[in-house]
C-alpha cells in the first residue's frame, strides 16, 4: 500500500511540474500540499517500521531456547542471521534478517545440492592384456541436483577422469506427468540390466564385470543422449515397470556409432520386483537393445550398415533384516547378456555373464565374491574368464576403502593376477543411498 | 525395432491407476506419524507407513514396493529435517505422483510447526559425524510436538477433503485433550525422577529428555552415525562412574554389545527403549509409546537406585 501511495504522489508531482505556467500559483499551493502528504506518509512509514522492529525483537526474545512454535495458523518465525558488521553503516539492513530454507546466506537458497565423489584406484600385480595404472584418481564425479519447477527435477553428474571431462549424466525428470509416465530427457545411463545403470561409486567392486566391458560398451556402457519413458504396470503386490528408451546411437567405444541421423539406438527394459518378506526381496529384469555398430565404417563411410542387438536378463536377491539393517545384509546378483553383432566376417554371437554375492558382516565391513565369464563382442571365439574377491571397509557413510583380488584368464594373453584397491570419498550434500 | 514398438503399445495400453476420491490415502514415512494420522483421520482415511518402528529411520531402503504405495497416495507426511534424505527423494521422484512432490499440496513436512532441538549454529562439518544441519529430527518424542503434528495434519487433511474438515478438527480436539490428560499423568509420574542422568546410544531422545526432565550426559556413539570406538567407550564409562550414571538407553535397532559392556563396567542398566511406535510389539499407538518408555525408565530407575 505504502509504496503505491508514494508512487502516486511522485507521479502527481511530476505531472504538476509539467503543468502550464499560468497555473503557477495554484501549482505552488498544490506542491506544498503534496509535500505535506509525503511527509505524513514518511512519518506513518517510520512509525510502522518501528512497531514491526519492536514486534520482531519481542518475538525473538520470547522464543529463546525453547521456542514453542506457532499460534494456530501462523507459520513459525523464520530463522534469522545477523547482518555482517559494517553493512548497516553502509546503508544496508541492520539487525537480524530472515533466512528461508537451510542455507547460511540468502543467495545460496536456490543452489542445487552439490557433491563431489572421488574414486582413487591402485593396482598391483601383472596384467598384460588390459593394464591399468599403478595409481590413479580414476574419476572425480561432481553431482548437481535440484528441483527445477513444480513439474520436474534435474540431475547432473559431471565426471572428471584422467582423459578429460565428460557429462556422465545430465537429465531432466518429469515427476508429474499424467498417466503415470516417468519421463527423463537428457544424457543418461540406459536402463539395460543393472550394472549399466550404476555409477562407479555405487558398484560393490573396484571395476566392472568382464561381460559389461566386453559386450555392453566398456566402462561407460550405454550412456547416451536420449529420451526415456517408464511406466508402472498394475500387477497387484508386484512392482512391474516397463521402460522404453530412444538414444542418438553413440555409446561405448565400439558398441554403437551413428553415421546417419536415423541410426538411433533403442533400449527396452522390463523389471519385476517383489518383497518376499520384509527383509528379503527379489528383483528380475530383462533388457533389449539395438543400434548401429562401427564395424562397417571404413574411412568414415558406413559401408556395412551393421547393427548390434543385445539381450540381457538379470536377477537380484537382497536380504536385510530390518531391526539389524545397519549391521547385516546380503545381495546376490547375476546378469547374463547375449550380443548379436554384424561384421564383415559374419555375425558374432557372443555371450557372457557374471554372478556375485556381497555380504555385510558388521556395521562397517562387507565381503564379496564375483565370477566373470564373457566372449568378446567382435570375436565370439575368444572367451575370457575371471574371478574376484573383495573386502570393503566403511569408516563412515561418506567414505570407503576397498581391496579386491582379481584373477583373469584371457583368451589371448597370459593370466593376470592383480590386487586392486580403492578409496572413495564424498563431500557435500548427502546423496541417496543406493538400492 | 518391432519389439520396441510392441513395448510402446504395451506401455500406452496399460490402464491408468486412478486414485479413488473416497477416503484420503495417507502415506507417512514413519510409524509415529502414521499413529498420529490415525488419531486425526479416524476411519475417514487410510494410513500406511514406509519405515517400521524397529528400523533405523535413517537407513530405510528405497524399495520399489514403496513406490507403489506412494503412487496411490493423496498425502505424504514426512518427518523432515533431512531424516529421510537417504531414501525418500528417489522414491518421490519415481512415484509418478504430482500431488505429493515437495512443495505440492499433498506433501506435508511435519517438522515445520514442531519444536526442534539441537539446531547447529556456526560452522558445521562432517567431522562431527552425520550431523543434521536442520536440527535433531527425533522431535516426535514430546507430546507437545505430537499435538503440533496433529494440528498440521488436521489442517492438511481438511484442506484436501473440505467435506471432512469439521470431522478432522473434532478428532484433533479429542486427540489434543486426551494427550493433555495423559501428559499431565506422565509428568507427575516422572516428577520424582527429575534430573536423572543417563546415556543414550544415538541422539534420539533430546525432546523426550527435555519434556520429562531427564539429563542425557553422553552417547554411546562417539559422533552421530559413527559406531562406538574403544577410546570413546572408555571415556563414557569413566564419565558415567564420575557422575554415577546408572542408565543406558538403546534404540531397538542398535547392537547391544557395547552398551552391555558399559553396563557391566559401570553397573548401569541397559534398556532397549523404542523411540518409535512399533519399536516393540506392545507399542501400537502414540499414547502407548510414552506409556511404555516412561514405565521402562521409571522401573529401571527404581531398580538401579539411580537419581
Amino acid at each position: 500500500m505504502r509504496p503505491i501511495r508514494f508512487a502516486c504522489a511522485a507521479l502527481l508531482a511530476a505531472t504538476l511540474v509539467a503543468a502550464p505556467r499560468d497555473a503557477a500559483a495554484q501549482t505552488a499551493a498544490q506542491a506544498q500540499q503534496i509535500q505535506q502528504q509525503i511527509d505524513q506518509v514518511r512519518r506513518e512509514f517510520n512509525d510502522r517500521l518501528a512497531a514491526l522492529e519492536a514486534q520482531l525483537a519481542s518475538i525473538q526474545g520470547g522464543q529463546a531456547p525453547t521456542a514453542p512454535p506457532a499460534a494456530p495458523g501462523v507459520p513459525p518465525a523464520p530463522t534469522t542471521v545477523e547482518v555482517p558488521p559494517g553493512a548497516a553503516g553502509a546503508g544496508g539492513p541492520s539487525g537480524p534478517i530472515p533466512v528461508y530454507g537451510s542455507s547460511v546466506t540468502n543467495a545460496k537458497v536456490f543452489n542445487p545440492d552439490m557433491a563431489v565423489i572421488g574414486d582413487f584406484l591402485g593396482a598391483a600385480g601383472r596384467n598384460e592384456v588390459d593394464p591399468q595404472p599403478a595409481l590413479e584418481l580414476h574419476e572425480s564425479e561432481a553431482a548437481f541436483q535440484a528441483i527445477v519447477d513444480p513439474y520436474a527435477r534435474a540431475d547432473f553428474f559431471i565426471s572428471f577422469g584422467e582423459n578429460g571431462v565428460g557429462v556422465e549424466e545430465g537429465f531432466l525428470t518429469f515427476t508429474s506427468l499424467p498417466g503415470g509416465f516417468l519421463t527423463k530427457v537428457g544424457k543418461m545411463r540406459a536402463a539395460f540390466g543393472k550394472v549399466n545403470t550404476l555409477h562407479n561409486h555405487v558398484l560393490p567392486w573396484t571395476d566392472r564385470p568382464l561381460v559389461t566391458r566386453s559386450l555392453v560398451g566398456g566402462e561407460d556402457g550405454i550412456d547416451d543422449a536420449g529420451i526415456s519413458v517408464a511406466r508402472l504396470i498394475p500387477a497387484g503386490p508386484v512392482f512391474l515397470e516397463a521402460t522404453g528408451e530412444v538414444y542418438r546411437g553413440d555409446s561405448g567405444e565400439s558398441l554403437y556409432k551413428t553415421s546417419e541421423r536415423s541410426d538411433l539406438s533403442y533400449v527396452g527394459h522390463l523389471r519385476a520386483y517383489h518383497d518376499i518378506t520384509e527383509s528379503t526381496n527379489v528383483d528380475f529384469g530383462s533388457s533389449y537393445s539395438y543400434g548401429h555398430n562401427p564395424a562397417g565404417i571404413v574411412n568414415d563411410v558406413d559401408l556395412g550398415r551393421f547393427t548390434t542387438k543385445l539381450f540381457g536378463v538379470d536377477a537380484t536377491l537382497r536380504w536385510k533384516p530390518l531391526s539389524r539393517s545397519i549391521y547385516h545384509s546380503f545381495v546376490g546378483r547375476s546378469e547374463v547378456i547375449w550380443s548379436r553383432r554384424q561384421q564383415f566376417n559374419g555375425r558374432q554371437d557372443a555371450m557372457g555373464y557374471y554372478a556375485s554375492g556381497d555380504y555385510q558382516f558388521a556395521r562397517r565391513w562387507f565381503a564379496g565374491v564375483r565370477y566373470d565369464r564373457s566372449d568378446r563382442a567382435d570375436d565370439a571365439s575368444l572367451l575370457d574368464k575371471g574371478g574376484s574377491a573383495t573386502l570393503t571397509y566403511w569408516p563412515s557413510e561418506f567414505s570407503q576403502v576397498r581391496g579386491q583380488y582379481r584373477r583373469t584368464d584371457y583368451a589371448d594373453g597370459p593370466a593376470a593376477n592383480e590386487l586392486l584397491f580403492q578409496f572413495q570419498f564424498s563431500i557435500g550434500a548427502h546423496g541417496a543411498h543406493p538400492f | 525395432m518391432r519389439s520396441l514398438k510392441l513395448l510402446l503399445v504395451f506401455l500406452l495400453a496399460s490402464p491408468v491407476v486412478a486414485s479413488a476420491q473416497g477416503k484420503l490415502n495417507v502415506v507417512t514415512s514413519t510409524e509415529d506419524l502414521a499413529a498420529i494420522a490415525r488419531e486425526i483421520g479416524g476411519d475417514h482415511i487410510t494410513v500406511e507407513s514406509i519405515a517400521r518402528g524397529y528400523q533405523d529411520p535413517h537407513f530405510v531402503e528405497a524399495k520399489p514396493s514403496f513406490i507403489l504405495k506412494l503412487q496411490r497416495a493423496d498425502v505424504l507426511v514426512a518427518v523432515g529435517r533431512e531424516l529421510e534424505i537417504g531414501w525418500l527423494p528417489p522414491l518421490l521422484t519415481q512415484s509418478r505422483n504430482g500431488k505429493i512432490q515437495v512443495g505440492s499440496s499433498g506433501y506435508l513436512d511435519a517438522s515445520l510447526t514442531a519444536e526442534i532441538l539441537e539446531v547447529p549454529t556456526g560452522q558445521i562439518t562432517r567431522a562431527e559425524g552425520d550431523v543434521h544441519p536442520l536440527g535433531n529430527p527425533h522431535y516426535w518424542l514430546d507430546p507437545e510436538n505430537g499435538k503440533r503434528i496433529g494440528k498440521a495434519m488436521a489442517d492438511k487433511f481438511g484442506e484436501l477433503r473440505p467435506g471432512d474438515r469439521a470431522f478432522f478438527q473434532q478428532q484433533l480436539a479429542s486427540f489434543t485433550s486426551r494427550l493433555d490428560t495423559a501428559e499431565k499423568r506422565w509428568l507427575s509420574m516422572m516428577a520424582p525422577y527429575k534430573g536423572t542422568k543417563m546415556v543414550t546410544y544415538h541422539r534420539s531422545f533430546p525432546n523426550f529428555a527435555q519434556r520429562f526432565g531427564l539429563d542425557i550426559i553422553g552417547y554411546v556413539e562417539p559422533r552421530p552415525g559413527i559406531p562406538p570406538t574403544p577410546q570413546h567407550t572408555l571415556d563414557i564409562m569413566n564419565e558415567m562412574k564420575r557422575q554415577n550414571v546408572k542408565l543406558v538407553l538403546v534404540e531397538p535397532y542398535f547392537d547391544l554389545k557395547t552398551p552391555q559392556a558399559i553396563g557391566r563396567e559401570t553397573g548401569a542398566q541397559v534398556l532397549v527403549m523404542p523411540p518409535s511406535v512399533g519399536g516393540v510389539k506392545e507399542v501400537t499407538d502414540y499414547f502407548k509409546l510414552f506409556d511404555y518408555d516412561i514405565n521402562l525408565v521409571i522401573d529401571a530407575i527404581k531398580k538401579s537406585g539411580a537419581k
